[in-house]
């Protein structure tokens, strides 16, 4: 069998294929972050960045844990289990420093806007037709909202 | 190839092998000399869940509210995370509901006394997927499911193709207009990983919605699981969403 005496074109190939390889494997190296594929095929300092976002609603335990006369008066009434923040808004800046005052919620306009009638509404939920009947005043007057009554 | 990074290379993937993902990241800081500032939630162990009880919805929009102002989501109309839905069923045209959703339910919803129709309200957000098709899409990998089964997004890797927002089937993504990036509910995970129930969650006035998690077996969500008759949307989707719904109606989509 003759040798195999024509080769150059192969080489000139082979140098190519390094050529694009190293292309490749550099701008590889230059664009897809360090922590890409850690956990799976994303960056795995998105899941911190995510996670650093900051608190604006403090949640319930921060709240009871320096008003708990209040969690005291709403046990066993229809207000019990409703979060603090659900009507007096987000206290994470409160919670963390008592400085910044909690906003008082206007009574009208909070009960209002869970206990407008709606036939929507889960039967025996209590609506009630706030033009017919209350006066002018406040809610409040009448019920107090950490302890309501009919 | 040299010994060094043959060992490199084994140390590198015995790691990734041997330990769960979170303590592969808190191996580095390990090896840093840093234990204390390693992240302690241990992502692994969680399996988020959530569920919406919709006849306990009153349709106040504390959750639509609260939402925004957790994630500091644009307040103009069609930029929601969660949003709140009225249904509408004539009796005698099942097939067709009428849903109104007046900017998400963000301020509440109309008054209506209309007789002789059912009608009930749906709180949505995001399924968390467990295939979710949105991730599927993603061109570049800026939208992923965390090892706690959480679909998040890579605001700083994303590159606003839009591709995902045509992807969900419950349509739950936005383009942020001020990234131009998309945009999702995180199941407030800046809250959850530090132990605290999401915004939505920690504002329903009639406990509509509950955060589960389902590895772990304490939770009162096995339970209410397996007592109660719950579907989720589009089933038929198979992205096996974990967002469970309680007494919903089949009209709803």
């Amino acid at each position: 069998m003759a040798p195999f005496r024509s080769y150059e074109h192969l080489l000139r190939l082979a140098a190519l294929f390094a050529v694009g390889a190293t292309l490749f494997l550099g701008l590889r190296w230059l664009l897809v972050p360090s922590d890409y594929g850690r956990f799976g095929p994303y960056r795995a300092a998105a899941l911190a960045a995510n996670q650093a976002r900051p608190i604006v609603y403090a949640g319930q335990l921060a709240c009871v844990d320096c008003h708990s006369d209040v969690a005291e008066l709403r046990k066993t009434n229809a207000h019990e289990r409703i979060g603090c923040e659900s009507c007096h808004g987000p206290l994470a800046a409160h919670a963390a420093d008592p400085a910044n005052a909690a906003i008082r919620p206007d009574p009208r306009g909070t009960c209002g806007v869970c206990h407008v009638p709606d036939v929507a509404k889960p039967r025996g939920f209590k609506t009630v037709n706030f033009a017919e009947h209350a006066e002018p005043g406040s809610c409040t007057s009448c019920h107090p909202a950490h302890a309501p009554k009919l | 190839m040299p010994a060094p990074d043959r060992r490199a290379f084994l140390l590198q993937t015995g790691k990734l092998i041997v330990l769960t993902a979170s303590a592969a990241a808190a191996w580095d800081y390990v090896v840093a000399g840093q234990p204390e500032n390693a992240p302690d939630y241990d992502a692994s162990a969680h399996w988020w869940a959530m569920i919406i009880d919709v006849e306990r919805c009153i349709g106040c929009g504390r959750c639509v509210q609260a939402c925004k102002a957790e994630n500091g989501v644009s307040t103009e109309p069609s930029y929601f995370r969660t949003w709140v839905e009225r249904y509408e069923i004539d009796p005698a045209d099942p097939e067709h509901p009428r849903v109104e959703s007046p900017n998400g339910g963000y301020d509440g919803f109309p008054e209506n006394t209309k007789a002789g129709v059912k009608t009930f309200f749906v709180p949505k957000l995001c399924n968390h997927c467990a295939d979710s098709p949105c991730v599927q899409v993603c061109p570049v990998g800026a939208t992923f499911q965390t090892p706690d089964g959480v679909v998040l997004v890579d605001k700083e890797y994303c590159l606003g193709c839009r591709y995902c927002v045509q992807a969900c089937p419950y349509g739950c993504r936005y383009i942020d207009p001020e990234t131009h990036t998309a945009d999702k509910c995180t199941l407030c995970y800046h809250r959850i990983t530090k132990g605290l129930q999401t915004a939505c969650v920690e504002v329903c006035p009639t406990g509509a919605r509950y955060l589960g998690d389902l590895k772990n077996p304490g939770d009162p969500i096995h339970e209410f699981l397996r007592t109660h008759m719950v579907q989720v949307l589009k089933p038929q989707m198979a992205t096996h969403p974990k967002t469970f719904y309680n007494g919903l109606d089949g009209a709803v989509r």
